[in-house]
């Protein structure tokens, strides 16, 4: 009976090593950092028994440098809207076809057919979200919803302003403030943004990325923000509020793709498929706070975030301006206005 | 009895033996000092090329280089092509003003440590020998914890809800917060603060070989204290002086996180305008360019204190 039984075990051990094998492996992601939910990772980890890096950037131009050195051994990276197009023009994502895999069903069709993949033959969403800014209502009681409060500030909040320091994110909330197209090469125009951009700074306190420490630390009173981080900011702060500014305002989305020359292909696609399964989507927005794209998630995700005021956009507010990539030319122009703004 | 012979033999065999001597020892000579030529060809003269190389040429689409020959990224470090006119070359400042700046901080800080550092390190190489260990111990303590994380504990303390705003107001000295973080006399007490040990070490160990003899001898011919300190004890320190000026200035010249931090990103320093260039600028020609151009005032400021401070020494 006893050995019956070890016999048994041996056996189950035996058949089971095969399916260990398949899945065995690595998985090395490169993604935003405080962007990837722990619990996400670990569940991947557990369901197909493959061990998980995890390496995170802060630009999508720094990662960009580094995968276009080679050999990073990454094989998921998270690329904003347009760095997946510039990616997939440099031939640096491999073309994995996600929307032929089983859970591509799941994605939002309004998520499916867009300009940086059209069709989604490279890249799935991971989260989306917009770029606006962040005020408290103690400090400002007036109507929050324009982008003067950044360019021409009322008394209470001169000097208590961060601007994200990003080139982009500064120099096209000046161009919306003043009515004119984003990706601009008119010379008047951008002599008048630099102007206006000029004058503003003197209202600035600060200029970084750590919109939600500068927030609950009350060093500043109003953040250019991405809504999730409003969101994480509010938690600390109950005052502050999330501004839809009607001149427009950034909408983004980061997604997931291979690179060409990942190492582990196979677990890449599966994570791939992973992440667009409704309650794996839910677990990303759970811990980053962002929308994720992923159609029936809403059902996996907290209570608090499906009423809050950061992700639900009210009816009346401009729809969310996906920027393109601008031509070089008009990246050096915006460099030298930003050179000029922080010289 | 030796014969001429056995003579020139042994001579010879001597000769011989020297000779091998010699071999050895050139060989041992190269053989210790190929892991030091090697490390550094590979890592520091290697990438110093590539930078080279990559500066005379032109930027790609998306970061990145064409080869194509240029002189651009060394042109636009002084001149710009018009904004707003594509043929006029105009100056253009801003470089130089980021440059200037940066220069000016990481002097008020040398000089900033120099006045803290001097008497601190006189203080200890005045202690007797017992005590003075600890003391050294107590400087470099703060090494043990990262650069970020120092960065960061003096953000919570010069912040407006910070540990002296705090107390200033809990004693009722002001009414509103004293606004110090994100100034530049924030981003000057984050450099002396960080950069305080380099300047002591130094200093205190040419201290610490100072004769105070000559310092009795010096009271003892009548000199008063300020002369002592002019004449005696800052010539005979002069080495650590300066090796502790070049460690604290030339850092400070490349600093990326403190001005960040404390300075609250409003104005480029040096280290972060080069950074600028390899991320959302794409303009890799001309933050290789703007690298080089830091070095060479590097090493021109090196030549010039070292030989300042060596002729210094000669005298002494």
């Amino acid at each position: 009976m006893k050995h019956g039984m070890r016999v048994l075990m041996a056996a189950t051990a035996l058949g089971m090593l095969p399916l260990a094998a398949l899945a065995e492996g690595k998985l090395n992601i490169y993604n935003w950092g405080n962007y990837t939910s722990p619990e996400l990772i670990e569940k991947f980890s557990k369901e197909y028994g493959v061990e998980v890096t995890l390496d995170d950037y802060d630009s999508n131009e720094i990662m960009l440098a580094k995968v276009k050195e080679g050999n990073t051994g990454y094989d998921i990276v998270v690329p904003g809207d347009y760095m997946i197009q510039i990616m997939i023009g440099e031939g640096l994502l491999a073309e994995v076809k996600p929307n032929e895999m089983e859970n591509f069903k799941n994605v939002d069709p309004k998520w499916v057919d867009v300009w940086w993949d059209p069709g989604r033959n490279y890249s799935v969403p991971w989260q989306w979200g917009t770029t606006a800014f962040t005020v408290d209502t103690e400090v400002y009681k007036g109507d929050i919803n324009t982008l003067a409060l950044l360019f021409e500030p009322p008394a209470e909040l001169q000097g208590r302003i961060n601007m994200l320091n990003d080139m982009n994110d500064v120099i096209n909330a000046g161009l919306r403030y003043l009515g004119y197209p984003r990706c601009n090469s008119n010379p008047d125009q951008l002599r008048e943004v630099t102007d206006l951009l000029m004058n503003a700074k003197q209202y600035w306190r600060t200029m970084d990325y750590a919109t939600i420490e500068k927030l609950t630390s009350r060093d500043v009173d109003l953040s250019q923000n991405w809504n999730g981080a409003a969101m994480r900011a509010r938690k600390d702060r109950p005052t502050l509020q999330y501004a839809y500014p009607k001149e427009g305002f950034t909408g983004w989305m980061d997604n997931v793709a291979v690179l060409a020359d990942a190492p582990n292909m196979e677990n890449a696609k599966l994570f791939m498929n992973f992440i667009m399964a409704p309650e794996n989507a839910a677990m990303i927005s759970n811990f980053a706070r962002y929308a994720n794209g992923v159609a029936g998630s809403e059902a996996f995700m907290d209570a608090e975030m499906l009423e809050a005021p950061e992700i639900l956009m009210p009816a009346d507010a401009p729809a969310p301006d996906f920027v393109q990539p601008c031509p070089q030319e008009v990246v050096d122009m915006y460099n030298k206005i930003w050179t000029r703004i922080k010289q | 009895m030796s014969t001429p012979d056995t003579h020139a033999q042994a001579d010879a065999a001597l000769r011989a033996a020297i000779r091998q001597r010699e071999r050895e020892a050139f060989r041992n000579r190269w053989l210790l000092l190929a892991p030091g030529v090697g490390l550094i060809a590979c890592v520091g003269l290697l990438p110093l090329a590539l930078t080279m190389i990559y500066s005379f040429l032109e930027p790609g689409t998306y970061g990145g280089v064409t080869w194509t020959f240029s002189t651009g990224a060394y042109e636009q470090f002084l001149f710009e092509r018009d904004l707003f006119d594509e043929t006029l070359l105009t100056f253009n400042p801003s470089y130089v003003i980021i440059f200037a700046r940066s220069i000016f901080l990481a002097l008020v800080a040398t000089v900033g440590t120099l006045l803290v550092g001097y008497p601190t390190a006189y203080f200890i190489a005045t202690r007797p020998r017992e005590s003075r260990n600890l003391w050294l111990f107590l400087i470099t303590l703060p090494f043990w914890t990262n650069l970020l994380i120092r960065t960061y504990a003096m953000l919570l303390i010069i912040r407006d809800e910070g540990l002296i705003n705090a107390v200033l107001m809990g004693v009722g000295v002001v009414e509103q917060p004293v606004g110090i973080l994100y100034t530049d006399f924030a981003v000057f007490l984050g450099l002396i603060y960080s950069f305080l040990p380099f300047m002591v070490l130094p200093v205190y160990a040419s201290l610490e070989k100072l004769d105070f003899r000559l310092v009795e001898a010096a009271y003892d011919l009548y000199a008063t204290r300020w002369r002592v300190l002019r004449r005696v004890i800052i010539p005979a320190t002069r080495p650590g002086i300066v090796a502790g000026c070049i460690l604290v200035f030339i850092p400070g010249l490349g600093a990326y996180i403190t001005p960040e931090l404390l300075g609250g990103g409003k104005k480029l320093m040096i280290g972060n305008m080069i950074a600028l260039q390899f991320g959302t600028a794409r303009n890799w020609p001309f933050g290789s360019a703007a690298a080089l151009i830091l070095m060479a005032m590097v090493v021109l400021m090196l030549v010039f204190l070292m030989r300042r401070g060596g002729r210094q020494v000669g005298h002494g």
